[in-house]
């Protein structure tokens, strides 16, 4: 790029999918909006980006993202998960605690935070286990976590549930302390041993062990409960079935404090693919049937969920290139998100594009109390934005991805819309569709975060 | 059809094919000499991942019947056992020229597998995965089956189906690849299924399956039934709460003597009982029912060979397998090449 001083002028785009107007960028926020920027003082030498046809959203923010790193620096690391971010129009996503070791002391968290500054990507937010090492034994140094460097907010021991019900509430009642948030992965362990994949009609037939919706049902009802009975703040990470939905409901309309997530893939995909026996499909909780993606798409238009977390999971591919049983559970879904939601979404009518920036980035950055991101396109605001083609159609080809997982459920599938350029913090991360270069902080900045 | 993975997706005229051809083949069984060259230089690979004498004795004896070259795979004690994956055995199996797969594996899907990727050209056989399916099992209890059934209406077997006959599949349907087989292939073939079981030994989502389910095996004996077969069930089921006790499970689901009796009592003369085997006497059967001349068991043990001889001869040299794609054309005319040397 030419020196410009970081100042970029975005012209026409379509603000929340609205009105064309122009937005100036420069040192970091937005310096203007609207028929005055691009005679503002300071758009003497600007780049320009002609953003006629764009759609301008505030940068993306995942709440349930995999980076892998540290320990399975095979499956992906901070710097290749962070740019498939940049490039699926994120910018920031909240990396979740089972690396090994376990993010649930102070020094890891610091870490991947460090690593995710270095990269220069996104944001980079890491979750606090809940107990020490994932066990659910024993509560993590939550207090520790949350006055790090990394001021942990977001704390969860995804990928295993906190079962113990004591331990629950005590987590619970202890983050009310730092305003932190349990994000809960509801599965009862008992009711899900072995489980291969949604039980049904369809497991039925293929002979693999049942999950049960009830298994996800029973852990949110209780949770909701106990969030209510010690006034505290829960997120229900990867909502999968239509009875969570309707709990989840059942429990804002009493007040109860809680948010839910849904993925990409649980908003588009269902068991029936499993029919294949290819473990591309195997994810926990499992993909489910076409009534609970129904319910989850009323869910999140009428705002049951609150947002759409990816829970990217990028698994080397000799992990899926086997048997089903003996396949890792995941899917990539960085680099898909934008596109599965505006398919399911917005191509079907049950959402707008400011519906879509509120559940991908507003509500996101709430819930995990980020200050500087999801915030309104307008002057003086952080300059965390994206423009998106909605008129793009584009075909699924993992191995042409920024991260280092090939295990996308979507390979083949055509779908709309495409991340045309990425801002963070007023650089842009992406441009023309592709990876330009990462946010340096500079001396001054470096030294005001610290 | 290139592979026989399950019954679910046989056509009606492919079964009755299998069934047709399976009746020369045990014509073949009753001669002083019990061989035909039908797969001279042809290689059969039988891969256990799970032990299994009965079914792996049953495929070699077959598959030596019809002259081919048989090498027996036990992936317990190999290389798999080291952590070799599927992929990898797959390939190496592959590079050998192996024409056949007989695959039996734990692991639901795992033969799907092997036929879906591209690790192995070969034909596969399923020879039962996981809890999913067991094919060949299903087939030759047909065979069984429609042996008894057209002998009764007096007309031959072959080209028949088993259009009208009773069928009660009776024990652990949820664990059990036997019954899925079967509810598949007699649905095709014609017969009316009744499963009996407990309610816990029957999966999610049964209700959608082509067939009655029933909690109670006298009451399915009452309305009149032509077969009863009985599924093999493991007494530890009930340290997982599937049934309190083995003695109540073999009071409410198994065939003992009292119900022996009852089907001289209901005159069901003509009824068979059925058993894939091995068998827990005393179980799901009692020894007077596994002995008694209603007993087919060692007949669909004798009929399993003709069944599999069947399958191999149909996917390795009859007109069912489709053109193969050019590489395997070029292995097709080596394996051509290296029978004329012999």
């Amino acid at each position: 790029m030419a020196d410009n001083n970081g100042t970029y002028l975005i012209r026409g785009a379509a603000i929340l999918g609205g009105d064309a107007e122009d937005l100036l960028i420069r040192d970091g926020v937005i310096a203007a909006r609207g028929a005055g920027a691009a005679t503002h003082a300071d758009a003497e030498g600007a780049t320009v980006i002609e953003a006629a046809g764009l759609v301008a959203l505030p940068g993306m923010v995942d709440v349930h993202t995999h980076l892998r790193e540290p320990g399975r620096e095979d499956a992906e690391t901070v710097e290749t998960g962070t740019r498939a971010a940049a490039l699926g129009g994120f910018t920031a996503v909240h990396a979740m605690a089972n690396s090994n070791p376990v993010a649930d002391t102070a020094g890891v968290v610091e870490q991947v935070h460090s690593l995710g500054r270095a990269a220069g990507w996104v944001d980079v937010r890491p979750v606090g286990a809940v107990t020490v090492g994932l066990a659910g034994e024993q509560l993590a140094e939550l207090g520790a976590m949350a006055d790090s460097r990394a001021r942990v907010r977001m704390f969860s021991d995804d990928g295993i549930c906190v079962h113990d019900p004591v331990l629950m509430r005590r987590a619970l009642e202890y983050v009310k302390a730092f305003d932190g948030v349990v994000a809960q992965h509801a599965q009862e362990p008992r009711l899900t041993a072995g489980a291969q994949m949604n039980e049904g009609a369809v497991s039925a037939v293929l002979g693999l062990t049942g999950w049960p919706a009830v298994a996800e049902e029973s852990i949110i009802a209780r949770d909701v409960l106990l969030a209510q009975h010690v006034d505290s703040r829960l997120h229900v990470c990867h909502v999968s079935t239509a009875g969570s939905v309707e709990i989840i409901r059942w429990a804002k309309e009493r007040g109860i404090n809680v948010t839910a997530e849904v993925t990409p893939h649980h908003l588009l995909l269902t068991d029936d693919l499993v029919r294949s026996y290819n473990p591309v499909y195997k994810v926990n909780p499992p993909l489910r049937t076409d009534a609970d993606v129904q319910a989850l798409r009323a869910g999140l238009a009428d705002g049951t969920i609150d947002v759409v977390g990816t829970d990217h999971a990028p698994h080397p591919s000799e992990h899926k290139e086997c048997e089903w049983a003996q396949a890792a559970m995941g899917m990539t879904g960085l680099e898909t998100a934008l596109s599965v939601v505006q398919h399911t979404m917005i191509e079907t009518g049950l959402m707008t594009w400011a519906d879509f920036a509120r559940v991908t980035s507003t509500a996101a950055a709430r819930i995990g109390r980020l200050a500087d991101q999801g915030r309104p396109l307008d002057a003086g605001e952080p300059a965390n934005i994206i423009l998106v083609d909605p008129a793009a159609r584009w075909t699924v080809d993992p191995a042409k991805m920024a991260t280092m997982g090939r295990n996308s459920p979507f390979a083949g599938l055509e779908l709309p819309g495409k991340v045309v350029a990425t801002f963070y913090k007023g650089h842009p991360t992406v441009l023309d569709g592709k990876l330009n270069t990462p946010y340096r902080e500079s001396a001054a900045a470096a030294a005001g975060a610290a | 059809m290139k592979h026989l993975l399950s019954t679910e997706d046989l056509s009606l005229t492919n079964a009755i094919r299998i069934l047709d051809t399976a009746e020369e083949m045990a014509a073949v069984g009753d001669r002083e000499v019990k061989k035909l060259p039908a797969l001279r230089g042809r290689t059969v690979v039988n891969l256990f991942f799970e032990d299994s004498t009965r079914t792996r004795i049953s495929f070699e004896a077959a598959a030596k019947r019809l002259s081919a070259d048989v090498i027996n795979f036990a992936a317990k004690g190999s290389s798999v056992s080291k952590g070799e994956s599927l992929k990898d055995t797959a390939q190496t199996l592959a590079a050998m020229g192996a024409d056949a797969v007989v695959i039996r594996h734990w692991a639901s899907g795992a033969p799907h597998r092997l036929a879906a990727t591209d690790w192995i050209d070969a034909a596969v056989i399923n020879a039962g995965d996981g809890t999913h399916e067991h094919p060949t099992q299903a087939l030759l209890d047909a065979f069984t089956m429609r042996r008894h059934w057209a002998k009764l209406s007096g007309n031959g077997s072959i080209g028949a189906d088993l259009k009208g006959m009773r069928v009660a599949i009776a024990g652990d349907v949820l664990h059990s690849r036997v019954a899925r087989s079967n509810v598949w292939l007699l649905r095709t073939l014609g017969a009316e299924v009744t499963l009996v079981a407990p309610p816990t030994l029957l999966p999610i989502g049964v209700e959608h399956w082509p067939c009655k389910v029933s909690y109670n095996m006298d009451e399915t004996l009452e309305q009149g039934v032509d077969a009863v077969m009985m599924l093999r069930v493991q007494g530890e089921r009930m340290n997982a709460s599937f049934f309190p006790s083995t003695r109540e499970y073999s009071r409410r689901w198994g065939f003992d003597d009292n119900r022996l009796r009852a089907l001289d009592t209901l005159g069901l003369k003509d009824t068979i009982i059925m058993h894939p085997g091995p068998m827990n006497r005393g179980l799901e059967i009692s020894a007077a029912a596994a002995d008694s001349p209603r007993s087919t068991v060692l007949a669909q043990v004798r009929n399993g060979v003709s069944v599999r001889m069947a399958a191999l001869y149909l996917l390795l040299s009859g007109d069912t397998r489709e053109p193969a794609a050019s590489v395997g054309e070029a292995r097709t005319n080596t394996a051509r090449s290296t029978e004329e040397t012999n």
